[in-house]
């Protein structure tokens, strides 16, 4: 039986996370369909087609799955998917959103964000904000999977010649409008996707400290985050948390400035591949996770950071 | 408007988790537990639309063993006004959880069920769609803002990248994000009030539904350690370390 793989798009282009569930989809043993469900999206088929190892893809092009809204997307995917053996699909905002409702239609369970594919019906997915693994078999005859990307290699975007399957199959639910979405046109990455992150802690001392910081991510065009104690503290808006309760990160390198290094924090960042720490107390927690530790007082420290970069 | 709120005991947050040494399970004995933290935001969201006048009640549920009732009692100390426990030491899939609160909905009839996003023991982050597939309710997943305009919720939800505001209309299912609101602390003289709120008890027979698992547990083991590394002396040994040995500048 073959894998239905539910692409990540915006109708336009498809999203590099489509891409590492191929790889995750192809580990699972059978052909490796993609559905591009949206609206005007021909273009995305065209591209997804080059993925390599992609034996086929469905496009269902109609203008109710145009913002992928959970309830319509939720209807279409049993219908396509009750032939196949898993469908999966990325563990984006958007794949969290619709997945657990299509696993539900279809009576069986999700399995979320999982970092390895251990056989066809079992995987392993990090619990407790990734404190522990958890390998998990499915007992369902439909495995309904999403997975954190960043626990698989992309799929090559070139070499594939997928064949393009047209279906018709227009699902409104009629319960749900767009009305609108912001996405933030920032200069700098959004933390969940970001190569480099510099975060900010209670070490900060105010808000206006953490310009100190955004000085060194805009030269390595990093995001910039902080952590729960600071956010606590009022210094900066809780979007920019991470830790467990806040987002999950897992950067090339991760610069954590004046953070002491709470359970809480390091459940969101200890994937991280390079942790540099920089705080005054050498006993802080951080350095114990930390490849490159530097005991500095921060605001003599991360100025000096700034030139030399 | 009746408010159905969901909530979850879990490990507390600060708490360090230890994997058992037979790696069948993290070793949950004699730790701090406490309401999940984006319960809590879901509590906080439902009392304060009571506040604000647009729901009259506000019906909070757990689900799990006896002593959940702890967690419903800190719910109805911080303003929900009654309680029900689904009681059940089995463990509760979040399908199973799905299909018993779909049975607690089709009792109760909220206008709106407001949930937390997911769980920070199981990290599963699908109850609430889940129910929201189950009822036919429209969902609103990840919510930063909640406004009720007659019929219809106007949600602002947190997606990669920004917001993405959605309209749906009612009954709904909303599930919380951290920036929603900043949850209250109880105060002394709620929690001694919130003990003599009603609880009621229910199991999933009275309920009709049964509980089934559809995954097993293989084993539980602790991430892979991450070893110290070095302190530098200096923020040049440092930028050199990177561009050179690390390679990630």
């Amino acid at each position: 039986m073959a894998i239905l793989v539910i692409a990540e798009h915006d109708n336009s282009e498809l999203k590099s996370a489509t891409l590492n569930t191929v790889t995750a989809a192809s580990q699972m043993g059978g052909d490796v369909h993609v559905l591009v469900a949206g609206s005007a999206c021909q273009s995305v088929a065209d591209e997804a087609a080059k993925i390599q190892g992609v034996d086929r893809i469905v496009l269902v092009d109609d203008a109710v799955y145009e913002h992928q809204l959970a309830e319509n997307i939720s209807l279409l995917v049993p219908e396509l998917g009750k032939d196949y053996s898993h469908i999966v699909a990325p563990a984006t905002t958007s794949g969290k959103n619709f997945m657990p409702r299509v696993a539900a239609l279809m009576d069986v369970a999700q399995i979320s964000e999982i970092v390895r594919v251990d056989s066809a019906d079992t995987f392993d997915r990090p619990i407790y904000a990734g404190n522990a693994i958890a390998t998990v078999q499915s007992l369902d005859a439909t495995k309904v999977i999403t997975v954190r990307t960043t626990g698989f290699d992309a799929a090559s975007a070139e070499g594939g010649s997928a064949a393009i399957q047209t279906v018709e199959l227009s699902k409104n639910a009629g319960t749900s409008l767009f009305v609108g979405a912001e996405i933030a046109k920032s200069d700098r990455p959004e933390l969940t996707s970001a190569s480099v992150i510099i975060s900010g802690g209670r070490g900060m001392g105010n808000g206006e400290n953490f310009a100190l910081i955004e000085k060194v991510a805009d030269k390595l065009g990093a995001a910039v985050g902080a952590s729960r104690a600071a956010v606590d503290a009022g210094f900066v808006p809780n979007d920019m948390q991470v830790g467990q309760t806040g987002k999950i990160v897992a950067p090339d390198l991760y610069v954590a400035v004046g953070i002491s290094g709470a359970i809480q924090h390091l459940a969101g960042m200890k994937d991280s591949k390079v942790i540099v720490a920089i705080n005054k107390d050498e006993e802080a927690p951080i350095f114990q996770v930390a490849d490159y530790g530097l005991v500095a007082d921060l605001f003599e420290a991360v100025p000096q950071l700034e030139q030399q970069l | 408007m009746k408010v159905l709120v969901t909530v979850k005991r879990v490990i507390d947050y600060n708490v360090k988790v230890r994997v058992k040494s037979d790696n069948s399970d993290v070793d949950l004995n004699n730790v701090k537990m406490a309401m999940n933290p984006f319960c809590e935001i879901a509590v906080e969201e439902a009392v304060r639309l009571k506040e604000a006048g647009i729901a009259n009640e506000v019906v909070v549920v757990s689900l799990g063993s006896k002593v959940c009732q702890e967690q419903l009692r800190t719910a109805l100390a911080l303003g929900a006004d009654r309680a029900i426990l689904v009681e059940s030491d089995d463990v509760l899939e979040s399908l199973t959880v799905a299909k018993l609160l779909q049975k607690v909905v089709a009792e109760e009839k909220p206008g709106l069920v407001i949930m937390g996003k997911q769980a920070i023991d199981t990290d599963n982050n699908q109850t609430g769609q889940m129910l929201a597939a189950l009822t036919g309710y429209p969902q609103g997943t990840f919510a930063s803002e909640v406004k009720i305009e007659g019929d219809k919720a106007q949600v602002i939800r947190e997606v990669d990248g920004g917001l993405q505001t959605v309209s749906l209309t009612l009954p709904a299912i909303v599930t919380t994000d951290l920036r929603l609101n900043e949850p209250r602390y109880a105060s002394l003289p709620n929690i001694m009030k919130a003990k003599r709120k009603p609880l009621d008890v229910k199991t999933p027979a009275d309920l009709g539904v049964e509980v089934k698992a559809h995954t097993r547990l293989v084993k539980v083991a602790p991430p892979a350690e991450r070893q110290a590394g070095m302190k530098v002396a200096s923020v040049e040994e440092l930028v050199d370390k990177l561009k050179n040995e690390a390679k990630v500048i």
